[in-house]
């Protein structure tokens, strides 16, 4: 078990240098970082000493080895565009973005496998395949086009003729631009301590969670479904437990084995789709930042954005062997013959 | 060791063959069989093949029935900015179906051009991850050891990057190499590279679980007795039995590309303007919406969605045929 | 006599289907009384699985009793709401399956899954319920069932499991239990212990036994009345020892007579001849065209010291890889146009020594010879490989499996031969043809695709594409532990006239001991991948002389039960 754990941590080492040496080939063969740094107006000189300093006529290996230390210590350069450190815009970005990703990570990860185990269960139900129905135009929106339509009808608002007060109520519910009114922390900055915070998340972590949460619930519809196949569940039910037993307690858990790899999975996509959700409701997070870094070519940005996901998907799958280990005895014990 | 005891569902399975068995020809013997039969009898099927059939044929045939040609700036009349949908324009009584945007552009016809592109470049990319990724898939499950962890590794990892961040990192990187003058040209290819590389994963892998169990199977034991060759037996026997499932994986994933392109495009690093797809329309028409003119987007974010909708529900339709257990 | 725990009347369960109304079991009616063992046996898709389903009320939907009642204790169950069935399954009616290695949960211990279904129908403690599970282990030949209660399912062997099945149907002391092929999965050895266990249990507690099973060893030694059926009904029923001793109906008598013999060689099995079963093989025809290739003098295919390892557990570090020895230095000769038999339990190496000899596998150590050439080990040369591939040709053991599902029966019957290159190619279509009339298909099964076929049809095609180049030597491995007993009599008798008309020599790969003493001249007995003893026949039988030998005779199903009528001995 421990050689399991131990394995899983080098090879989560092994994934983070590869994608650092992605991420420094872009940084070093993508566009000239010297053209990039000096306008059009430039000597020689100028550009030979920018050479030196950046370290440019280092052997690659060198400036790969120089490009992980500055990273480790938090120096991922400095932004073309902006002309700051990145690090310091990463830093200032991250916790809204964060924010947006946890609030909208439960609602998919709770309202997903409750529905998938609900219709897994009651799969011949009308509830059930009315559910189903709709999950698939869930997969079907993309989730721009959810994010677009959430703002026309609760941002913009269509006003509804009602036969009381002035006539008619307006559905333009919830802001659709930004973060609201944020609360500085020090270290972090956060929106949930504020009402106009609150109101301008309901509708990103909408948008956000809503596509993951049809996914997760398919999901583990077709992994449950798959389990309550099984012989071991046929032999429960032949053994006279209880329907609530049998669905809770024996197909559950075995439909949360595989279930757990694709939450890990959904998770870090919600940090990815956080960039389509950003863009909609300019949402001043570290997605908005990637797009405009990709639209213009800054580097450095993009570079940093992918060390930055690429260590928070290793740790989230990280996190995930370790539960797999905690579900499944077949990996905590050998398989003894008796 | 296998099962002895495999218990077929046809009671009367050792009768023996008629005689004079005829046999009916090959479309015959598809319309009769059980796929078919499924597909006859499910509306739902019926009615999404028919939106695809409709949306395809109107996009191949848009040149000839697009009522106007939208990006010949000759053609355009500003006069017929802004009209509203299903009534004549006010000053020169031109009549726009789906109304016209800003250019006097005619939102109809946009659509018919906006689905060629979109069209095309999920096809495409889908045609591309199949083909990377059946290759590797055949490849790790039949040759194992080495080729199969590096190829799994690689896959695995990439797996763990949502495919529209992998997508958006080598339209980003393409954009760095390709040089400024050229990047509208092109752009629909890169779009193309970007989609079907971020898809490969999901074909290789279904193909080398399912290369894994036929690789077991006795008629590739037979087939290495008399010596094939390893890529006569991982082509002409494996490979046209692991294609069913792979037939599922490439609907789901048009429907996945179609909305991968539209999101690249919406995010304004996808379809350039001169050349608009599905998603750079609704790029477009969202500025629109705050000044009340919803046409703009709502007609061709519909039209994305009746698209993506009939192509997963094809898919469903044929996963659950293929797959008559998991009804 | 005691009532019947157990009655059914007139069972008949329909499932509505695309072509029509299917009744898998028709008009069906028996019943058991408290401690007695009632077989139901038939062969695959007679309905009997279908039946004890019904009985325990798991039918699988769209399937469901369309007529006849089902009573327990005098009271009919089968109509009762589905709350009041779950009350009645497990604690009056409990399950055995088949497959031990997946009926139970592998993420739950022993222990807890046994205390969950003590508690689900007694009204105890936990600790209580922990205690029973503790004794009911024990009851079931667990050993040290203090510990392993706590362990889970992965850590217990085979027929370790099938007791943990056991002792889990037992938790509420049933009345009638439904035991469904429940040493099917097992080897021969641990077949015994659990049917002994079986057969205690039943008269320790008197609970009802329905024993189904396709395999008539069983019946005989196990229960004491059975009920044959046949295609959704039963054609015979009664006390075992007549219905075996004296069978009555046709099917029966059939059935009874193909069961292979463990006492006595006989020259052909008799055939069942009911329904409209039998087909056709044309020996005549295809000995007139096979060409005579006398043999040389001499071993035909010598074996050396064949060893084969897997990797068990694979590592990055060398020193801590761990290897399972399949084979382990096993030398034999196979002389020309004999039938070499290899048998043993599952893992004991003999389908890995098959495919060792028929070139598949490389080998580790040891060399494999033909006719004095070496053709698979250090010395072997690309050119001997060529020239043996030719003469060599195999038949598998699953016919679901051996033929490509994508490709038509005639490619199929094809590919060896033009790959080969032994056909011309212009003589392709003709001979594929000659081939599959001559195996009792007809030309026009070349059309179809390997789906449109029966087991023992399929088997038929594997045997028309291994003759399509002419081999001399056939290595048969299990070939007809897939078949139900009447066509495994049909493609044993196939193989037979294989052999004594071409002069084939073959190699015979079998878990079944009678089978093997049909079908083989000399025998080698495996265990463990270690050749443990190889003699003739006749005398492997009759005078055992290695122990572990000597326990697999005494294990074999006793069949002193069955009638000899319609066998003629050699």
């Amino acid at each position: 078990m421990l050689s399991y754990i131990l394995r899983r941590i080098l090879q989560s080492v092994i994934v983070l240098l590869v994608v650092g040496l992605v991420a420094f080939s872009m940084f070093r063969f993508v566009g000239d970082p010297i053209e990039q740094l000096l306008g059009q107006e430039r000597t020689q000189a100028d550009v030979d000493r920018l050479r030196e300093a950046l370290g440019l006529n280092e052997p690659f290996v060198v400036q790969y080895l120089g490009f992980l230390g500055r990273a480790i210590q938090g120096d991922f350069g400095i932004s073309y565009r902006q002309a700051r450190p990145v690090a310091e815009i990463l830093l200032e970005r991250a916790p809204a973005t964060l924010e947006l990703a946890l609030v909208s990570g439960i609602i998919a990860v709770v309202l997903g496998i409750a529905l998938g185990v609900f219709t897994a269960i009651r799969r011949e139900g009308f509830a059930a395949n009315a559910i189903m129905t709709v999950s698939l135009i869930g997969v079907s929106l993309p989730t721009f086009l959810i994010g677009v339509l959430l703002i026309w009808f609760f941002g913009i608002g269509i006003e509804i003729p009602v036969p009381w007060g002035d006539g008619t109520i307006s559905t333009k519910l919830f802001p659709t631009f930004g973060r609201g009114e944020v609360v500085d922390l020090g270290w972090w900055t956060t929106g949930l301590l504020t009402e106009s915070g609150r109101a301008s998340l309901v509708l990103p972590a909408i948008t956000l969670g809503l596509y993951q949460m049809t996914l997760i619930m398919r999901l583990v519809r077709s992994e449950m479904l798959e389990v309550l196949r099984q012989d071991y569940i046929r032999f429960a039910r032949a053994r006279g437990l209880k329907a609530r037993v049998v669905n809770f307690r024996h197909a559950l858990k075995n439909t949360l084995v595989p279930v757990i790899t694709i939450i890990g999975l959904q998770l870090g996509a919600i940090i990815a789709f956080a960039i389509i959700t950003e863009t909609v409701f300019q949402w001043p997070g570290v997605g908005l930042l990637f797009i405009n870094a990709v639209q213009f070519v800054d580097i450095p940005v993009m570079a940093a954005y992918l060390m930055l996901v690429s260590v928070m998907f290793v740790v989230i799958n990280l996190i995930v062997d370790l539960l797999y280990v905690t579900v499944d005895p077949r990996l905590r014990i050998d398989g003894g013959t008796a | 060791m296998t099962d002895p005891t495999h218990i077929p569902a046809d009671p009367h399975e050792e009768t023996p063959l008629a005689p004079s068995a005829h046999r009916p020809s090959r479309w015959r013997a598809v319309w009769d069989g059980d796929l078919a039969w499924s597909f006859r009898r499910s509306p739902v099927a019926l009615v999404a093949a028919l939106v695809v059939l409709v949306m395809v044929l109107g996009a191949a045939l848009a040149p000839l029935i697009a009522p106007y040609t939208p990006f010949d700036p000759a053609s355009l009349n500003l006069f017929n900015g802004i009209t509203p949908p299903f009534t004549a324009n006010e000053f020169t009584g031109d009549y726009f179906l789906f109304g016209t945007d800003d250019q006097g552009r005619d939102v109809l016809s946009t659509i018919l051009y906006g689905l060629r592109i979109s069209l095309f470049v999920g096809v495409m990319a889908v045609l591309f991850a199949m083909l990377l990724g059946i290759t590797l898939g055949l490849l790790a499950g039949y040759a194992g050891g080495w080729t199969d962890t590096v190829i799994m590794r690689v896959a695995d990892v990439q797996l763990t990057f949502p495919s529209i961040l992998v997508a958006l990192l080598i339209f980003g990187v393409a954009r760095g190499i390709v040089p400024i003058e050229h990047r509208a040209d092109m752009a629909i290819w890169v779009l193309i590279l970007a989609i079907g590389l971020s898809d490969w994963v999901q074909f290789a892998r279904v193909v080398r679980g399912a290369t894994l169990v036929q690789k077991d199977r006795e008629y590739v034991q037979a087939a290495r007795l008399i010596g094939r060759s390893n890529g006569a037996i991982m082509f002409r026997h494996i490979l046209p039995n692991v294609l069913s499932p792979v037939l599922v994986i490439a609907t789901i994933s048009l429907a996945l590309a179609i909305i991968a392109e539209a999101t690249l495009s919406f995010l304004g690093v996808g379809a350039p303007p001169t050349q608009p797809s599905l998603g750079t329309l609704i790029r477009i028409g969202q500025d629109f919406l705050f000044s009340g003119e919803w046409w703009i987007l709502f007609f061709p974010a519909m039209t994305l969605l009746a698209l993506a909708l009939s192509v997963n529900l094809l898919g469903d339709w044929l996963r659950d045929a293929l797959n008559p257990r998991l009804r | 006599m005691t009532d019947p725990v157990l009655k059914i009347t007139g069972l008949t369960v329909e499932i509505p289907t695309r072509r029509g109304v299917v009744r898998p079991v028709r008009d069906v009616s028996w019943d058991i009384r408290p401690g007695e063992i009632v077989g139901v046996v038939g062969e695959s898709g007679a309905g009997k699985s279908m039946t004890g389903n019904a009985v325990i009320g798991l039918l699988d939907r769209p399937a469901h009793i369309s007529a006849g009642e089902i009573d327990l204790d005098g009271r009919r169950i089968d109509d009762l709401p589905e709350r009041e069935k779950a009350r009645i399954r497990g604690r009056r009616i409990a399950m055995i399956f088949q497959d031990p290695l997946t009926s139970l949960n592998p993420l739950f211990t022993v222990g807890q899954q046994l205390v969950e279904t003590i508690r689900a129908h007694l009204d105890v403690s936990a600790g209580e319920a922990r205690e029973r599970a503790v004794a009911l282990l024990d009851r079931v030949g667990i050993p040290d069932p203090g510990t392993r209660v706590d362990q889970y399912p992965h850590q217990f062997s085979g027929g370790m499991r099938q007791r943990v099945v056991i002792a889990l149907a037992l938790c509420a002391e049933p009345e009638v239990v439904v035991a469904d092929e429940p040493t099917t999965a097992l080897d021969v050895s641990i077949q015994a212990q659990i049917l002994d266990l079986i057969r205690e249990l039943a008269r320790e507690r008197g609970m009802g036994v329905m024993l189904v099973t396709h395999d008539m060893g069983v019946i005989a030694e196990t229960t004491d009345r059975v009920n044959v059926m046949y295609d959704g009904e039963i054609v015979e029923s009664g006390p075992t020892a007549r219905v075996l001793g004296a069978p009555e109906h046709p099917y029966t008598q059939s059935l009874v007579a193909a069961v292979p013999r463990p006492d006595r060689k006989l020259r052909r099995f008799p055939q069942v001849s009911y329904g409209g079963r039998e087909t056709a093989f044309r020996i005549e025809d295809l000995a007139r065209d096979w060409p005579a290739r006398p043999a040389g003098d001499g071993p035909f295919l010598e074996a050396r010291g064949l060893t084969k390892r897997f990797l068990e557990k694979g590592s990055l570090i060398p020193s801590r890889r761990r290897w399972f020895t399949a084979v382990d230095d096993a030398s034999f000769a196979i002389r020309p146009g004999e039938v070499f038999g290899l048998v043993g339990e599952s893992g004991s190496g003999k389908s890995t020594i098959a495919r060792m000899i028929a070139g598949l596998y490389p080998l580790d150590e040891g060399e494999v010879r033909f006719e004095g050439e070496v053709v698979a080990g250090a010395g072997a040369t690309e050119a001997a490989r060529d020239a043996y591939r030719s003469q060599v040709q195999m038949i598998f053991q699953d016919p679901f499996s051996s033929l490509n599902p994508r490709h038509r029966v005639d490619r199929i019957v094809a590919e060896p031969a033009l790959h080969l290159g032994v056909i011309p190619k212009a003589n392709v279509t003709a001979r594929v043809g000659e081939l599959l009339d001559r195996v009792g298909l007809g030309a026009e099964a070349g059309l179809k695709y390997p789906h449109e076929f029966s087991g023992g049809q399929r088997q038929r095609i594997s045997i028309a594409r291994a003759l399509a180049t002419q081999p001399r030597f056939l290595i048969c491995d299990e070939p007809t532990s897939a078949l139900d007993v009447s066509i495994q009599a049909q493609i044993l008798n196939i193989l037979k006239d294989l052999q004594e008309h071409l002069g084939l020599t073959m190699l015979f790969i079998s878990h079944d001991l009678p089978v093997v003493r049909q079908m083989c001249d000399r025998v080698g007995v495996l265990k463990d991948g270690r050749l443990v003893e190889v003699a003739e026949t006749a005398r492997l039988f009759e005078a055992p002389e290695h122990p572990y030998t000597r326990e697999l005779i005494s294990l074999m199903p006793k069949t002193d039960l069955l009638s000899n009528a319609g066998l003629a001995a050699e």
